[in-house]
Order: structure tokens, then sequence, then C-alpha cells
């Protein structure tokens, strides 16, 4: 299910690298003592250090470099037990000291990959380039003055992990998976929050396209700062369209730097490669050379939670569930851990359409994160426990659960209060099956000359004279004995 | 009462305990001093409030018997350190009027020891220089002149104002920072001792940067036990400061008597090109003579590499600073030259806050660092700095300390025509090498050449051995005899 273009002289593949900025969850700035949270009035968390000030010298946070560790275990990839910090030199009105502190040829993780889902279930490796931590720059605010822009430096300095994948992407759609499943994995090991709104996931996207059939690289453009899932997929659509028409019209694409625009849904020249900044990379002579050894790494190591591909292979194999809905269950891993709360001593399969259908249906409608239910899982693992021995029947159960999602009371008290006990007593069930059947004789005759589709019909007057409380598979086989 | 501005720290220390005089009295008499001197522009700005102060507080403590290491001493504190409250400018028309809200970890060291602050101390912009012309505030006079003549001369530099002020006996000491030579060479040509710790000794936190991986601060005295007095409190582990070495600070004062019997002093050849100053050869053999006949042995020693020092420094030293000096952009601190875009402001600003060897070290420094020349400057520079390094490394197998000559020549004119840096740059050949090697080095006033003006000779040793660079500077102290300006001792 390969993603085409169909030009005029032929198909075209378009060849996607993402570069995804990852906050890391740290209390402090990569080399500065300076709080991180979000929402804070304007420079407001700053040290003299993040400003820039003369004489002010970074010192490493170490939690943000054990982080970076835990990310790229995460990410299967080779953790450098030496790596460098390295000034990125430009000029930028919130940008303090003039210069960035990065890695650049020798990042603290190395070569790693992720397993793409994709939505029709199958998977597929994407290659990660390499992982580096680098502190963040402020943010220019140009609406606060007609004339001038003001500077808030609360972002300066905060920790981010740059992690980029190999040119191994091949449609809007795979980027759009990389993207969630990378978010998964991140949210998973706790090393970043994926929320996109509030910049602590941002996303630069390196697009160029070729030929089907060619294994060339053709010139690519960076799309910068794309700041949702939906607005990088639409951007490299857009993209890999506008390149191919470029060729196709005897042009090249120039290698540049452009914006996405969302509201018309284009891209648009930045900066061309004649303006490209030269960096000027160099080592950071402020800081040492980061090392650490085998035990570190170890150590974090021991730490790592199950991770979603882990995660799906257990619910696959101890659950029986297909696939899709194992993936589906551990791609958001509250998700993952709520079903497992459902699912304790139960029937899985069950309990998966509940959560999946019955508890997501509810939440969607509510507009509500699952760590905000109203239903507990220990609740909605009951309600299944009482469906799978047979107090409830199925239509029962769906009304506790309204009753449950109204006020959070549990399945139990709920059955207690309203008697809503399924019955499974054969002689209660038996007095009523024979009551039916007496008073109806047209109908069973209906039924007795091969009217077999009446046994709905027969199964529906028992439960309506128990009040919907018969078992409706037993009525079923007692009205097959009884009818003969 | 005899002069209280001509005595050592070490003197004044002790009649200090004793009550002799007072910390106010100490400190008065040098802001007269400092009053009559202004002449030779070696303070940017003085704070005589501030040190009397101070001077009170340390009167008090001596009083209660609570007294520091450098209680009441006063003490000239160069304008590279930022000290809290008070202008620090680095010697930049681009920082004028900058006033820090911190104090940096080694002004603030020689505070919590009671030293008492008369102020900052005038230097080349940005410590970019070796005659202290290149500060916005003014060319810095030596005390010194040639025999029979009035012409002024300059202090050396970067650390210029705090050499003329110590060698005039304006305060007991100053502190320094050296990246290629900029305590060691005023010393020598002011006369007096100048002290460059190992890299990573002192911290740089507080320290206007210029280029990271060379700057060390250290002290500027009279004497070398001043010296050993000044430094064992400027020094120690700062977490402040990453490249800080977490090692415990030893008492340079103690060891300064135990001589130099039984050591070997390697002699370099490289620092004996042809052409060298005749009298600065003959100095050094004298030097050499002083140590053997304290019990020294001398050897031959090679450091092959020395050719490349300068021109390697003045790679690594450009680059950082080009980098370092990024900061300086008009936007938080310190002046701006308004213009219509970002871009044109940042123009502005820096064309006239920055002066012009400032401007030509960040052109090397952003040239050396660009795509496709930084394999061929900067990258090999480190290479052979590592080189040099190894130099030293080798060397040190050999013998416990080297001996040179501090600078190829005496101060020259202050007035002199200045029209090639790289002859400039000169001034720093047999500094820099030790400097790329981040090893400790010293100068000590050796003697006087005909003109009657100071040479002095110059310790290293291997990193983390400033012991044995202070014995051997005790020896030479000892030896010369050096006569210090206005019968100081």
């Amino acid at each position: 299910m390969s993603y085409i273009i169909k030009g005029d002289t032929g198909d075209w593949e378009v060849v996607i690298g993402l570069e995804v900025h990852a906050q890391v969850i740290s209390k402090s700035k990569l080399f500065s003592g300076a709080p991180t949270e979000f929402g804070a009035g304007p420079n407001t968390q700053v040290s003299f250090i993040d400003a820039g000030m003369p004489g002010m010298l970074p010192v490493l946070n170490g939690h943000a470099v054990e982080q970076a560790v835990r990310t790229g275990l995460g990410l299967k990839a080779k953790i450098n037990k030496r790596s460098i910090f390295a000034r990125k030199n430009y000029f930028y009105a919130d940008m303090p000291q003039g210069y960035q502190i990065s890695q650049y040829d020798m990042p603290i993780v190395g070569e790693g990959t992720i397993v793409l889902d994709m939505p029709d279930g199958t998977s597929r490796s994407v290659g990660i380039e390499r992982l580096h931590l680098e502190q963040d720059a402020g943010k220019s605010v140009h609406d606060q003055h007609a004339t001038k822009t003001c500077i808030d430096l609360n972002r300066s300095g905060v920790p981010l992990m740059e992690i980029v994948s190999k040119p191994d992407l091949r449609s809007p759609e795979e980027a759009g998976a990389y993207l969630k499943k990378l978010r998964s994995i991140l949210v998973y090991l706790g090393t970043c929050d994926g929320n996109m709104e509030e910049g602590s996931m941002r996303c630069d996207a390196n697009v160029s396209v070729r030929p089907v059939g060619s294994t060339e690289l053709r010139t690519r453009c960076e799309i910068k700062n794309v700041n949702s899932m939906r607005f990088v997929m639409q951007a490299i659509e857009h993209e890999a369209k506008r390149h191919v028409e470029v060729w196709e019209s005897g042009g090249a694409v120039d290698q540049e730097t452009r914006l996405y625009d969302a509201n018309r849904n284009e891209t648009r020249s930045m900066r061309s490669k004649e303006f490209a900044h030269d960096y000027r990379y160099f080592p950071d002579p402020d800081l040492l050379p980061l090392e650490f050894d085998d035990a570190y790494i170890a150590k974090i190591q021991a730490t790592l939670p199950e991770l979603p591909d882990d995660k799906k292979a257990r619910f696959i194999k101890d659950y029986g569930l297909s696939a899709y809905d194992a993936g589906v269950l551990v791609a958001e891993q509250e998700n993952a851990v709520y079903f497992e709360g459902v699912a304790k001593g139960t029937d899985a399969k069950l309990a998966n359409n509940w959560v999946s259908t019955n508890l997501f249906g509810l939440l969607n409608a509510r507009g509500v994160s699952i760590s905000e239910s109203p239903i507990s899982a220990k609740n909605l693992g009951r309600l299944v426990q009482l469906i799978a021995d047979n107090t409830l029947s199925s239509r029962m159960a769906k009304e506790v659960f309204e009753m449950m999602a109204a006020d959070g009371k549990d399945p139990d008290t709920i059955v207690t209060e309203r008697g809503m006990k399924q019955i499974t007593d054969t002689s209660a069930i038996d007095a009523a099956v024979d009551q039916i059947i007496a008073a109806n004789p047209d109908k069973v005759a209906e039924y007795n000359s091969g009217k077999v589709q009446l046994m709905g019909w027969f199964v529906g007057q028992v439960m309506k004279a128990t009040q919907g409380k018969a078992n409706p598979g037993m009525c079923g086989e007692l009205l097959k004995k009884k009818l003969g | 009462m005899t002069d209280l501005t001509s005595l050592t720290i070490a003197a004044a220390r002790d009649q200090l305990a004793k009550k002799e005089f007072t910390a106010l009295e100490l400190t008065e008499a040098h802001l007269a001093a400092m009053d009559k001197a202004k002449d030779l522009n070696a303070f940017i700005v003085t704070t005589p409030e501030i040190a009397r102060e101070r001077a009170k507080a340390a009167d008090a403590r001596l009083q209660s018997g609570k007294a520091g290491a450098l209680e009441g001493i006063p003490l000239g504190i160069k304008d590279l350190f930022c000290t809290e409250g008070v202008q620090t400018t680095a010697a930049s028309h681009i920082l004028e009027g900058f006033k820090p809200p911190y104090e940096s970890t080694v002004s603030q060291k020689l505070r919590d020891a009671g030293s008492v602050m008369l102020g900052k101390l005038n230097l080349d912009e940005f410590a970019m220089g070796s005659s202290n012309m290149t500060s916005y505030f003014g060319k810095v006079k030596s005390p010194w002149k040639a025999k029979g003549r009035s012409d002024d001369l300059v202090p050396g530099g970067s650390s210029g104002g705090s050499a003329a002020s110590v060698s005039a006996c304006l305060a007991m000491g100053a502190t320094g920072t050296d990246t290629g030579g900029s305590i060691r060479q005023p010393a020598a040509f002011c006369g007096i001792v100048g002290v460059k710790p190992t890299y990573g000794r002192c911290s740089r936190w507080g320290i206007v940067a210029f280029a990271s991986s060379l700057d060390q601060a250290g002290p500027m005295t009279r004497t070398v036990r001043d010296a050993a007095i000044m430094l064992k409190v400027m020094c120690g582990h700062d977490p402040k400061d990453s490249t800080s070495a977490p090692l415990s600070v030893p008492d340079f004062e103690a060891v300064l008597k135990q001589g130099v019997k039984g050591l070997r002093i390697g002699i370099p050849k490289e620092y004996r090109p042809d052409g060298l100053n005749a009298e600065v050869a003959a100095l050094w053999d004298q030097g050499i003579q002083w140590l053997r006949d304290a019990g020294a042995t001398t050897i031959d020693i090679s450091l092959p590499h020395t050719k490349s020092a300068l021109p390697t420094y003045y790679i690594v030293a450009p680059a950082e600073a080009s980098s370092n000096l990024a900061r300086y952009d008009g936007v938080r601190f310190g002046q701006r030259v308004e213009g219509k875009t970002l871009d044109e402001m940042y123009a502005k600003t820096r064309a006239a806050g920055f002066g012009t060897e400032v401007k030509r070290r960040i052109l090397i420094g952003t040239y050396v660092l660009s795509a496709g020349y930084y394999d061929a400057y900067y990258l090999k520079a480190q290479k052979v700095r590592a080189l040099i390094a190894r130099d030293f490394n080798e060397a040190f197998e050999k013998c416990d300390a080297i001996l040179t000559p501090t600078a190829p020549t005496a101060a020259f004119g202050l007035n002199d025509k200045q029209d090639d840096p790289v002859a400039m740059y000169l001034n720093d050949v047999f500094t820099v090498p030790a400097s790329l090697a981040g090893i400790p080095g010293a100068s000590v006033p050796a003697g006087l050449n005909k003109d009657g003006l100071p040479l002095g000779l110059q310790v290293l040793t291997k990193r983390w051995d400033e012991e044995t660079m202070f014995r051997v500077c005790q020896v030479l102290e000892d030896a010369a005899q050096f006569p210090l300006l206005k019968g100081a001792r």
C-alpha cells in the first residue's frame, strides 16, 4: 500500500526524515537551576546563565542526561559513553548567549529503531539516526507593542532532545505513525510529556521526492516547526506535490528551509541555501566531555518500564487480543494500564470490548481523558465479571454501565439496589416459558410449521415477562426444548 | 609612621594582627596613594566608599579575633571580574555602565577572606593585548621609567592596571587573569610577581570570558610569599564552573622555605632562539646559576613544538573569543545603538562598542571556525595544542620545574608606533605554551636591564604542582634581591 504521487511524467515516491524536538521532563534547565514549568509569567524563570550575563557558566543537569540515556534505551539505540557539547553560533534576539549549546558530531545517543504500527495492522521499522541534548532558545513576542519585539527567556535553556530519524519514511501516514509511536514511547519512558500544544514536542520535516524505482536522494527542503501531527502530514503532502511540480516543469528544487502555513495549507520559503547560517560548531570549552560507564547505563536500563511494543506482544499472547486491538490499547500508556485493571481475573476479550467500545465511546462523548473517567477500572472489571458469570445480561450490563457513568457507583451496589440480578433459576424461567406457550397457540403452530425465526419473538416475550432479568441464553434453550 | 603602602601583604597581615595600625589606616594610605598616582590610569573606577566600609568591617573582625586570611588587606580587582553593584567593563565601551548583580567566585572569596577592594583595574579590552593600549578607558602607564629618560612605558598586558598599581604601591596585591601571558608578562614589565595557576585551579565563574579553555585568574603581588597567600584564598573547587578541579587547596605559603635542593630544573633550548635579547639571555643564565647555587641540578630539555605555540594560540583564543563575545549584542545589557532592524542594531552596537583589536580577533575567530576552514585551522590547532601539552608532559618526566625568561624584552614605550599586531603578539611567545598546556607558571622579577627596567624569569611546573613552582620562585626572589619601587620589601 505504497504512497505514490501520479505525475505527468510518471509515478513519484516521497522520502521523508523527521527531526523531533522533545522537551525533557526535568524540574530545572539543561545548564542552570532555573525552573522549567510551563505557563509562568514572562521572564520569571530565568537565571543569570539563561540570560547570557557576562561571566556566567553552564553546569550540566545530570537528570537531563539520565533522561536522554533512558530515551536512547527506549529507542533500542546505541548509547555513546562519551559525547561532546558543542556551540552552535548564530545571533538572535531571544538567544542570549549568541550560541546554542547543543551536540554536534558526538551525540549522546546513536542509531536506533522505531517500529511503526500502521492503521492496517501491519508494522514497519524506521531507523533513528541520533538523539542529542540541547538547550532551547527564548521566545520573541511580536504582539505586545506596536514597534517593538518583547523577549521572554523562560524557555531559554530548557532541555530538549533532538531525535532525528533516518530518511526512511515514505508517506504522510508513515510520518504520522512515526510521530505517534515516538510520542507513545517518550510518554511511557516519562522523558517527555508529548504535549504538542504546549510545544513540548515540535517537528521539522525533511522532504524530497524521486521517481518510483530510483534510489537517488534528491534535493530536500526542511519544513520548520510544524506543531501538530495533522499539520505535519498535510505539510509533507503539500510539499511533496510541490516538488513533483517543480521537477516535472523542468526546474530543480532549491535546498531551503520552509515554513508551513496551516491556514493556507502551503509552505513558504524562509531561508535559501545562500543565506543558510554557518553555525561554526565547535566543542564548548565551558563544559567537559560527557562521560559515563556501563554501570550507569545498566542502572537506568533496570528502571525502564515495559514499552509499547513489548506490551503489545504480551497483550496478544496473554489476553489473546488481535494485533490491532492490542495496538490500540497500548498506544496510550494510561489506556493499557486501565485495560489491565479491567481484564484482571476476567474474560480479556470481553474486557477489551467494554474498554475499547463502551468506555472509549463514553470518554469521547464527554470529551475527557481516561484519567478523568467516571468509571474506575476496578468497577468496569467487576461489571465484566458480572456479565461473564451470567449475573447480568449484556442488555442489563449496558443499563448498569449508564448508571455507573452517571454517578460512579460500583456495579454490585447498582445491581442490588435495583434488583437487577439475571434469573438463572430454571424453574422460574420454566414457569414463564410455559405461560407464553400456553397463551400463544397460533405462534407455536407457526413455529412448528417451520417458521423458526419466531424463536426471537418467544425469547423476547419471556424476557418481557421476567422484566428482562431472565438469562436470554437459558430462555432460548428451554423454549427450544418445550416447543419440540 | 613608615609608609604603609610599601609593606608586603605578609607584613601588613602580621602588623594588623598586632594592632600596630588599623585596616582603615592601611586603606586610607592606599586611597591617598591612588589619588596621587591618577596619571598612571591604573583604575577604571575607584571604590573608596566600599573600601572604607570593608576596612571598618575588617577592623571589627580583627578586634573580635575573627580575622580572615586577608583581613584588612587593600587589593585591586581587575575589571574583568564581575563585582556586585560595581561597574564591570572588561575595559570595553560595549559594557560601559554595566553593574553586575553578582560577584565573581574569586572576588567573593577575596571578600570573604576580609580583603578590601580599592577599585576596578584597567586592562586591555576584553583582556586582548600585551600593552594595555587597547583599553577603551585609556592606556595605563608603567610606574617605571628608563634610566635618565622621561618617556612613558607600557605596563604590559592585559593585566596592565593590576601590574602598575601593585608595582607603584597603590594596592598590596591585585587579581589578574592570564589567557596567554596576561599575568606573567605585565608582572615582568613592572617588576612584580605574577602567578597563573593550573587551568582549573581558580573558578572562572563571574569573570568576563575571553578564551574559556585558557582563561585563569591569579594573584599579582610584590613578593612570592604574598602571591602564595593570595592564591590560596583565590582558588578551590567551584561547582558553578564545570572546568574547576575538585581538588583541595594546598598551603602554598608553607612550602616557600623548602628550597630547591635536589630539584631538577629543565632548561628548554627552544626558548633561546637566535637573536634572543642578550640581556634577557644573560639574566636567564644568572637564574640558572642561582638555582644551581641553591642545590638544584639543571638539565637541557626540548619542547619541540614551541614554535607552533603562538600560531596555535592565535587560532584557539580568537575562535573561543568570537563565540564568547557574541552575547554583547545590545539586547540585554551594556551599550546599544538603535537600528531599523535587529541585524542593523547588532551591527551598529558592535561596531561602536568594540575596539579594533577586539574586532580583529572576532574576525579571525569567526574565520577559523567557518565551514571549509574549521579543519585546516581550528581542528589542526587543537591537535597541535595536544602536542604542546605532550611536550611538557614528557619534559616533566625528566625535570621538576622549567626555567625560562618571561618575555623577550623589557617594557617598551607607551607611544612607540604599534602598527604590526603580530609584533605585539610576539610578546607572549614564552608565556603562551604553558597556557595552551594548562600548566602553572609564574614570573618573578629577577633583575634590571642596562636601562634600569625590570626583567622577569618564568617558572613552570606540571599541572597541580604550584608548590614546586613557589619553592623555585622563592629561591629566585631571595637570590635576585630585586629593587622594588618605593623601597618596598
